[in-house]
């Protein structure tokens, strides 16, 4: 991941460890992730409820909880290294200014209290300068920009007035008002229906050209990855286990448990047939976890797996996966049959496109 | 397979509901009508809002019908019936509901919380029997009998959808309602609780009503799809049908926008947008249109002339 010569990197972690203590026992929750953001990306997180893809945004954005601490590892920002940050001072200096947050839930994330059209202004006025007209007028043009019509009576609504799709279209003009470089978008749409997913898809990819933003999309929808997303980095038991672009990992993906994400999309089912599933659980976090994480539920599991951590193989360029199936030594396998036909049809599109 | 030989378990016959009174009025559905056949999932889609929910509700008889009917083996179950037809109902309808963390009471352990349908309708012989059936009706879902002791919060969110899908199925029902039952699990969950609910039906010989937003699930589960739209049915087909040839713009519009897992199809993608005022039905209203043998459209007269149009020419 070293000569990406094309794009500069805007943010870098490097082997972090995040731990948690619950109940006077140490919980691991992300275990030596290295990852670089180019600017201008769109990189997509996808993983299970539990797989730490959440905790790793929040710790970017110091939002751990109070239980929660980086326990090794750098985290790096333009001069500063944010894992090394512990006052509520440090993190306002790249809160909202330099890295902003969309959340899953716009139901949740408004003040009802207020109308939206404050709400936004209070980010406005806070971090691009602006007092009183002017606050007002950029507060307007924000508001046209996430696609509100009407805007001067909107402004002075308050949340309940406005429908699920149309509260993230503001909570993403709170996002955005700051200014930030890289917005990160926590499920953006899980809580909407496909149509109003679909525009606001389409709107956040709208923004992120024409304010030049980086973004960090978390979602376990495929589809979702697919429409948004210049790089996917899948996310298992707290470890990153495969990185590339976005056609690599749908349409060549390496690691076991990439094929068995894909395979139980419904997409790709046969109808009339059982629809692959992952057998078994995740690992316990709490103990200690040798070889790959995957190990165990993976019928492609050689005897190293049980007993080394895999390092990242690379498969291309800009793509990398953590499976010992890629070592010189492993045997040839091939992914599951399921898998054959929608790896053909990327490669066909490959050809097209 | 004929439709017309098949035999219909259920029936909705233009139901109507409305919330409220006076200038609160509010018709949540709209002359709906539609059969389901015995055996058969049928797939019920729309956007929060659109009622689906509402019609499950009312085959349930949670809500009140406001007009039409609903009959189960070709008898009405709303307003006067029998006592024991009534019980029957109760029986042999039952319900999956959406969040498997808000649906099982936190306070009763799961022994209670399956057996629960049994002690009110008496359906058991003594208290054996009873736990007979929850250790059956556990085991069928694919978990533990010892699992009967145990309180939900012990559980995850897969294993305690599976508990209400063990609630339902003990009271040995024909037809099941469920409500986006999988909408708030986790992806790998998702397939194994859409297996086990296509391997009962194999086994138990049940009907489904599947009431879901995801349209990719609807796809691969269900056999017969209808679409609502703001309290109407809008279009009915076979699934397959409805998918590589739909016909009401809402649909094509509901169709094009769920995202696929292909990244270059997918941002090549325009997404169609629906606009309801493109239909003039001031002057024309429209029907419930048979357009091809088991495809039904909501359309007025030019509509469905311009829809046969296109359909001749196969686009």
């Amino acid at each position: 991941m070293e000569n990406n010569n094309e794009k500069s990197r805007i943010l870098s972690i490097q082997n972090l460890i995040i731990k948690f203590k619950l109940r006077g026992q140490v919980l691991t929750a992300i275990r030596d992730i290295s990852l670089d953001l180019y600017k201008g990306e769109s990189l997509a997180i996808v993983g299970e409820s539990g797989s730490g893809k959440s905790v790793l945004v929040k710790s970017i954005m110091g939002l751990l909880d109070k239980n929660g601490y980086i326990d090794q590892g750098e985290i790096l920002y333009k001069d500063y290294n944010l894992a090394k940050f512990s006052t509520e001072k440090d993190w306002l200096k790249i809160r909202g200014k330099e890295i902003a947050m969309v959340t899953q839930d716009p139901m949740t994330s408004l003040n009802p209290l207020k109308t939206v059209g404050k709400q936004i202004e209070e980010c406005v006025v806070l971090h691009q300068g602006l007092k009183g007209k002017d606050a007002y007028n950029q507060t307007l043009r924000l508001l046209t920009d996430v696609g509100i019509h009407d805007v001067e009576k909107r402004y002075k609504q308050y949340p309940h007035e406005f429908s699920g799709g149309m509260r993230q279209r503001i909570v993403i003009a709170i996002a955005v008002a700051c200014n930030p470089k890289i917005l990160i978008c926590d499920e953006p749409t899980t809580a909407l229906d496909v149509t109003i997913q679909a525009q606001i898809l389409q709107l956040l990819k709208n923004l992120q050209e024409k304010y030049g933003l980086t973004t960090i999309y978390i979602t376990h929808d495929l589809g979702v990855v697919a429409k948004v997303a210049d790089r996917i980095a899948v996310m298992y038991a707290g470890d990153i286990i495969e990185v590339g672009k976005t056609h690599e990992v749908f349409f060549n993906g390496k690691h076991p448990y990439t094929w068995a994400l894909l395979s139980s999309l419904p997409q790709l089912g046969a109808k009339g047939e059982e629809l692959y599933s992952i057998k078994g659980t995740p690992p316990n976090l709490f103990n200690e976890i040798k070889g790959d994480a995957f190990a165990p539920r993976n019928p492609y599991a050689l005897n190293i797996d049980f007993i080394e951590r895999p390092p990242f193989f690379q498969v291309s360029e800009t793509h990398f996966a953590k499976t010992w199936l890629l070592h010189s030594d492993a045997p040839k396998v091939e992914p599951p049959q399921s898998l054959q036909g929608f790896f053909e049809e990327g490669r066909r599109y490959a050809h097209e496109y | 397979m004929p439709m017309s030989t098949r035999e219909v378990l259920l029936e909705v016959r233009n139901l109507n509901v409305t919330f409220g009174k006076g200038k609160n009025k509010f018709q949540a559905i709209r002359d709906v009508s539609f059969e389901i056949y015995k055996g058969e999932t049928f797939g019920l889609v729309g956007e929060s809002g659109s009622g689906k929910t509402t019609i499950g509700r009312s085959i349930m008889r949670i809500n009140e019908v406001t007009g039409g009917k609903i009959l189960f083996k070709g008898k009405p179950i709303n307003g006067q019936i029998s006592k024991d037809w009534d019980r029957e109902i109760t029986q042999k309808i039952q319900m999956i509901f959406q969040d498997p963390m808000a649906s099982l009471n936190e306070r009763a352990k799961v022994d209670y919380i399956i057996s629960e349908g049994l002690v009110n309708t008496k359906k058991y012989k003594s208290d054996a029997d009873r736990l007979e059936k929850v250790r059956n009706a556990l085991l069928e879902v694919g978990l533990l009998p010892e699992f009967a002791s145990r309180f939900p919060h012990e559980f995850s969110g897969g294993q305690r959808q599976r508990i209400g899908i063990a609630r339902a199925l003990v009271m040995e029902p024909e037809f099941i309602i469920a409500d986006e039952p999988i909408s708030a699990l986790d992806v790998s969950i998702r397939a194994q609780v859409l297996n086990l609910l296509s391997n009962l039906q194999k086994q138990n010989d049940l009907t489904y009503l599947f009431i879901a937003h995801d349209l990719s699930i609807v796809r691969f589960i269900t056999d017969r799809t209808a679409v609502i739209y703001k309290g109407e049915i809008v279009e009915l087909a076979e699934t397959e049908k409805l998918f590589s040839n739909p016909i009401h713009p809402y649909t094509r519009a509901l169709i094009s926008a769920v995202p696929e897992p292909n990244p270059y199809k997918e941002q090549a993608k325009t997404i169609e947008i629906y606009d309801p005022s493109q239909h003039n039905y001031e002057m024309d209203p429209p029907s419930f249109v048979e357009i091809e043998e088991g495809h039904f459209v909501l359309a007025n007269e030019e509509e469905i002339s311009r829809y046969r149009a296109t359909f001749t020419i196969g686009v």
